[in-house]
């Protein structure tokens, strides 16, 4: 040790804790990393190469033929994967037409070429990525009810129905959104909806709301205790329903009854 | 019983037991017994036998009277189990997506009579679908009275007492969806808290001194209660045993026809046609109430959550009575005044001033009316809305009016579910606002007069039989049926006024008269009620008798 302590100030001396160093992490590295990320990354770029492939036919004509956006669709630089997955996975894109919002409609790729559009979109610039499936099950229906209620009911309405917004714009229904698809729409903001990323919405909290939108919106969980729901959109349409049904049936009843009189004699 | 023909007369009154022994039946002595301490037996000699004419249209009004019958009983129930208390508690109930969440005692009962009570949730649903019925019934009883010209005198003191209950049934409808404290009725009585602030100088302390305090503050919700069952339900409890007194008093009113005159009565009895007919037509509408209820929900209020400030949901329209006053503050753009350190907040203040007038038109109209024409004379003939042009679209223009204001307080849900822009909804009813009464007022006037022509075609040429007759000549023609002499009649009972001359612009001195401009305003109205333009001059009976006379076609 002498010898050693001897030579630590040598001009040298740094260099060689330097390589030290090197090999010691070099080799930590080599023993402590995942043995398949040579093949990972192999399918990685085969993936991405694809979802390019699936992007520049279907994608391309209106976000440029490198996600740039032109002047009638926005840059997905740095939208991330999951904003992908969403907006293909519900359908919402390839958009069919222009208008005041995309409506969700039939999806027309599967998974695995969404997947690929996906990672695709991810290279081009760090964004949201696709959730996995413990950072959206397993949440609180109470709490998320509260949550839903303060962030959610006042465009997606109480029961998750949806609602309008300004300009033919509208909040849709949240029935049949499947857990993954509402995480990745909080995480995103798409279209018109605010964003809640996990410094404002913590991934609990994310978890409690869906819970309680998969608990609301399914009717197995959740009957509608009191009856024919009337589309769960409030008052308006009770209203119409009492006005057509109650009292309609109940003037119906009264012509009834008074076509049911004699008449009064003709002298 | 027709063997004993010595005793005929004895058995209505008096029943007989086996021994033969004359005996008075049980219920005769007890009918007996109260007779001497309240003297019914006047009183039904006076009613029993009172006569009602008989129209579909007539019965409106007991929907509306069952109706009430049905919340008051299925009210009852509720309070035994409704805790009017903004007491927070912590929700331990059956309904597990609510566990642990924090709310008043007045939502934690209202969960529980939904949940927990045994039959709690249909008797709550048949509480506000008959609350929704009542309304509505009470609103169309309300325009057939007008449209009928049955609020002329005697009876505009009974207009005005159902007038009074529609106000009230309204008010207290409101306060019954905002009792539960859900997050519904909380967004419903903030709404009326922001009205309230909006009337210039007493605002504030309105609504300090209606809330005890600050929005929501803890005293809201007794108050409610406190009105909701006891204070209103009384008034129109007294209200309602007027109106029915009144109708007994005044007699009911006819549609004219053969016999039918300004002084008698030409229908049924009250009893037993009435009677049974009434008995039997309040179950159907306790049953066709009760099946509503059983199949469809009314105010989940499980599904809203408890009310917090913070919180609101889209579609948080009030039940469609008030509608029309969320279409009010819909449509109006958000105007403010700010000076002198005071903000006048017109966005609110006018629509609240515009509720108030589309409810004043109605109290009032009557005697409008029985201004316009000076008619001192009692009315038991009821008009049909076309011989009244003015009158019935006057009728309409409200209706349409009211129609636009309900649009546009459920304008999102319009935008959603037809698939339109809200903004444009919004600017469709602000212009429909002022232009809507209007041409429905102008397109029912001609309709009514279109269908006065073809009441005078019609009695004047008989009706069409649809048989085509070839004449010698190689004419055709179609046959036209006279009418009976009856329908002759009832097309032709109504009497048509003259429209009210001003005096000559001299008097018999030569001096010009001085006519005042509400003498020169009631001219002008009158003529709008009655001159040509409103009125087809009916056929007389020498005009028919000439036509008739003479070939049988035309």
């Amino acid at each position: 040790m002498k010898k050693l302590s001897a030579r630590r100030r040598h001009p040298l001396a740094a260099l060689v804790v330097l390589i030290f160093a090197l090999a010691l992490t070099g080799g930590l590295w080599a023993a402590l990393a995942p043995t398949s990320s040579a093949s990972a990354d192999a399918s990685q770029s085969l993936q991405v190469e694809e979802g390019k492939r699936l992007f520049q036919v279907g994608c391309a004509s209106c976000h440029g033929l490198n996600g740039e956006g032109t002047n009638l669709g926005p840059s997905l630089v740095g939208v991330g994967s999951a904003a992908v997955d969403f907006q293909v996975g519900t359908g919402r894109m390839p958009a069919q037409q222009p208008g005041a919002q995309v409506p969700s409609k039939k999806v027309i790729y599967n998974q695995a070429q969404i997947d690929q559009m996906a990672a695709f979109v991810a290279t081009l610039g760090a964004g949201p990525v696709i959730p996995t499936q413990d950072q959206y099950s397993g949440g609180n229906v109470a709490a998320g009810g509260e949550l839903f209620r303060t962030n959610c009911a006042q465009c997606h309405n109480f029961a998750g129905a949806g609602g309008a917004l300004s300009e033919g714009k509208y909040a849709p229904s949240l029935a049949g959104v499947s857990a993954k698809h509402i995480y990745e729409a909080m995480l995103t903001g798409p279209q018109n909806m605010p964003s809640f990323p996990n410094s404002t919405m913590p991934e609990q909290q994310k978890k409690d709301i869906i819970a309680y939108v998969q608990h609301a919106t399914n009717s197995d969980t959740n009957p509608s205790y009191g009856g024919m729901t009337l589309g769960a959109i409030g008052p308006v349409s009770e209203g119409l329903f009492g006005w057509i049904f109650a009292l309609g049936a109940l003037i119906g009843t009264a012509i009834w009854i008074a076509a049911r009189t004699p008449k009064a004699k003709k002298s | 019983m027709s063997t004993h023909a010595y005793d005929d007369s004895h058995e209505e009154q008096i029943g007989h037991s086996e021994a033969g022994v004359e005996q008075k039946h049980l219920g005769e002595k007890s009918a007996d017994w109260v007779d001497g301490r309240l003297g019914i037996y006047s009183l039904a000699k006076a009613n029993l036998r009172k006569i009602f004419p008989d129209h579909w249209s007539f019965m409106l009004g007991e929907i509306c009277l069952y109706s009430f019958i049905i919340i008051i009983l299925t009210g009852v129930y509720l309070t035994l189990f409704f805790q009017p208390s903004m007491g927070e508690v912590v929700y331990h109930g059956s309904y597990t997506p609510l566990q642990g969440i924090k709310m008043s005692e007045a939502y934690e009962s209202a969960l529980n009579i939904s949940f927990d009570v045994r039959g709690g949730l249909l008797i709550r649903q048949i509480h506000h679908w008959a609350a929704i019925v009542f309304v509505a019934a009470m609103l169309v009883h309300m325009m057939r009275v007008f449209f009928t010209g049955a609020f002329r005198k005697p009876r505009e003191i009974n207009w005005l007492f159902g007038f009074l209950l529609l106000f009230l049934g309204m008010f207290d409808g409101f306060m019954g969806y905002s009792l539960p404290d859900d997050l519904l009725s909380g967004t419903g009585i903030r709404f009326m808290e922001g009205a309230i602030l909006s009337v210039p100088l007493v605002g504030t302390y309105l609504q300090m001194f209606l809330y005890g305090g600050q929005f929501p503050g803890n005293d809201i919700i007794p108050r409610f209660f406190t009105i909701h069952v006891l204070l209103i339900p009384g008034i129109m409890l007294g209200l309602l045993v007027a109106h029915l007194i009144l109708v007994f008093y005044h007699k009911h009113t006819q549609f004219a026809g053969p016999g039918r005159t300004e002084k008698n009565v030409v229908g049924m009895p009250l009893m037993p046609v009435y009677m049974a007919k009434a008995g039997g037509f309040f179950f159907l509408v306790f049953g066709v109430i009760a099946f509503v209820s059983a199949i469809a929900s009314v105010n989940p209020i499980w599904a809203y959550g408890p009310y917090r400030p913070d919180q609101v949901s889209t579609d948080a329209q009030p039940d469609w009575y008030m509608g029309f006053s969320e279409g009010l503050i819909r449509i109006m753009p958000g105007w403010e005044i700010r000076a002198w350190g005071h903000t006048l907040e017109l966005g609110v203040f006018i629509p609240l001033v515009v509720f108030g007038l589309m409810f004043v038109v109605i109290a009032i109209y009557p005697f409008l009316e029985g201004w316009i024409t000076g008619d001192k004379r009692e009315h038991h003939i009821l008009d049909r809305p076309r011989n009244a042009p003015v009158r019935t679209g006057l009728g309409v223009a409200w209706i349409a009016e009211y129609l636009i204001l309900l649009v546009g307080g459920g304008n999102d849900l319009f935008a959603t579910h037809l698939h339109m822009s809200i903004d444009a909804i919004t600017w469709t009813c602000r212009i429909l606002f002022f232009v809507g009464p209007v041409v429905a007022f102008m397109v029912t006037k001609r309709w009514c007069m279109g269908l006065q022509r073809k009441d005078k075609d019609k009695i004047l040429h008989g009706r069409e039989t649809g048989t085509i007759k070839r004449l010698p000549h190689g004419e055709f023609i179609e046959v036209h049926a006279q009418l009976p002499q009856e329908e002759l009649y009832r097309l032709t009972a109504h009497e048509q006024q003259a429209p009210a001359q001003l005096p000559p612009a001299v008097d018999e001195n030569g001096v010009k008269r001085k006519v005042g401009a509400v003498a020169k305003l009631r001219a002008k109205l009158s003529a709008g009620y009655f001159g040509p333009q409103s009125q087809i001059a009916k056929p007389t009976a020498e005009e028919h008798a000439e036509i008739t006379a003479g070939h049988g076609h035309h």
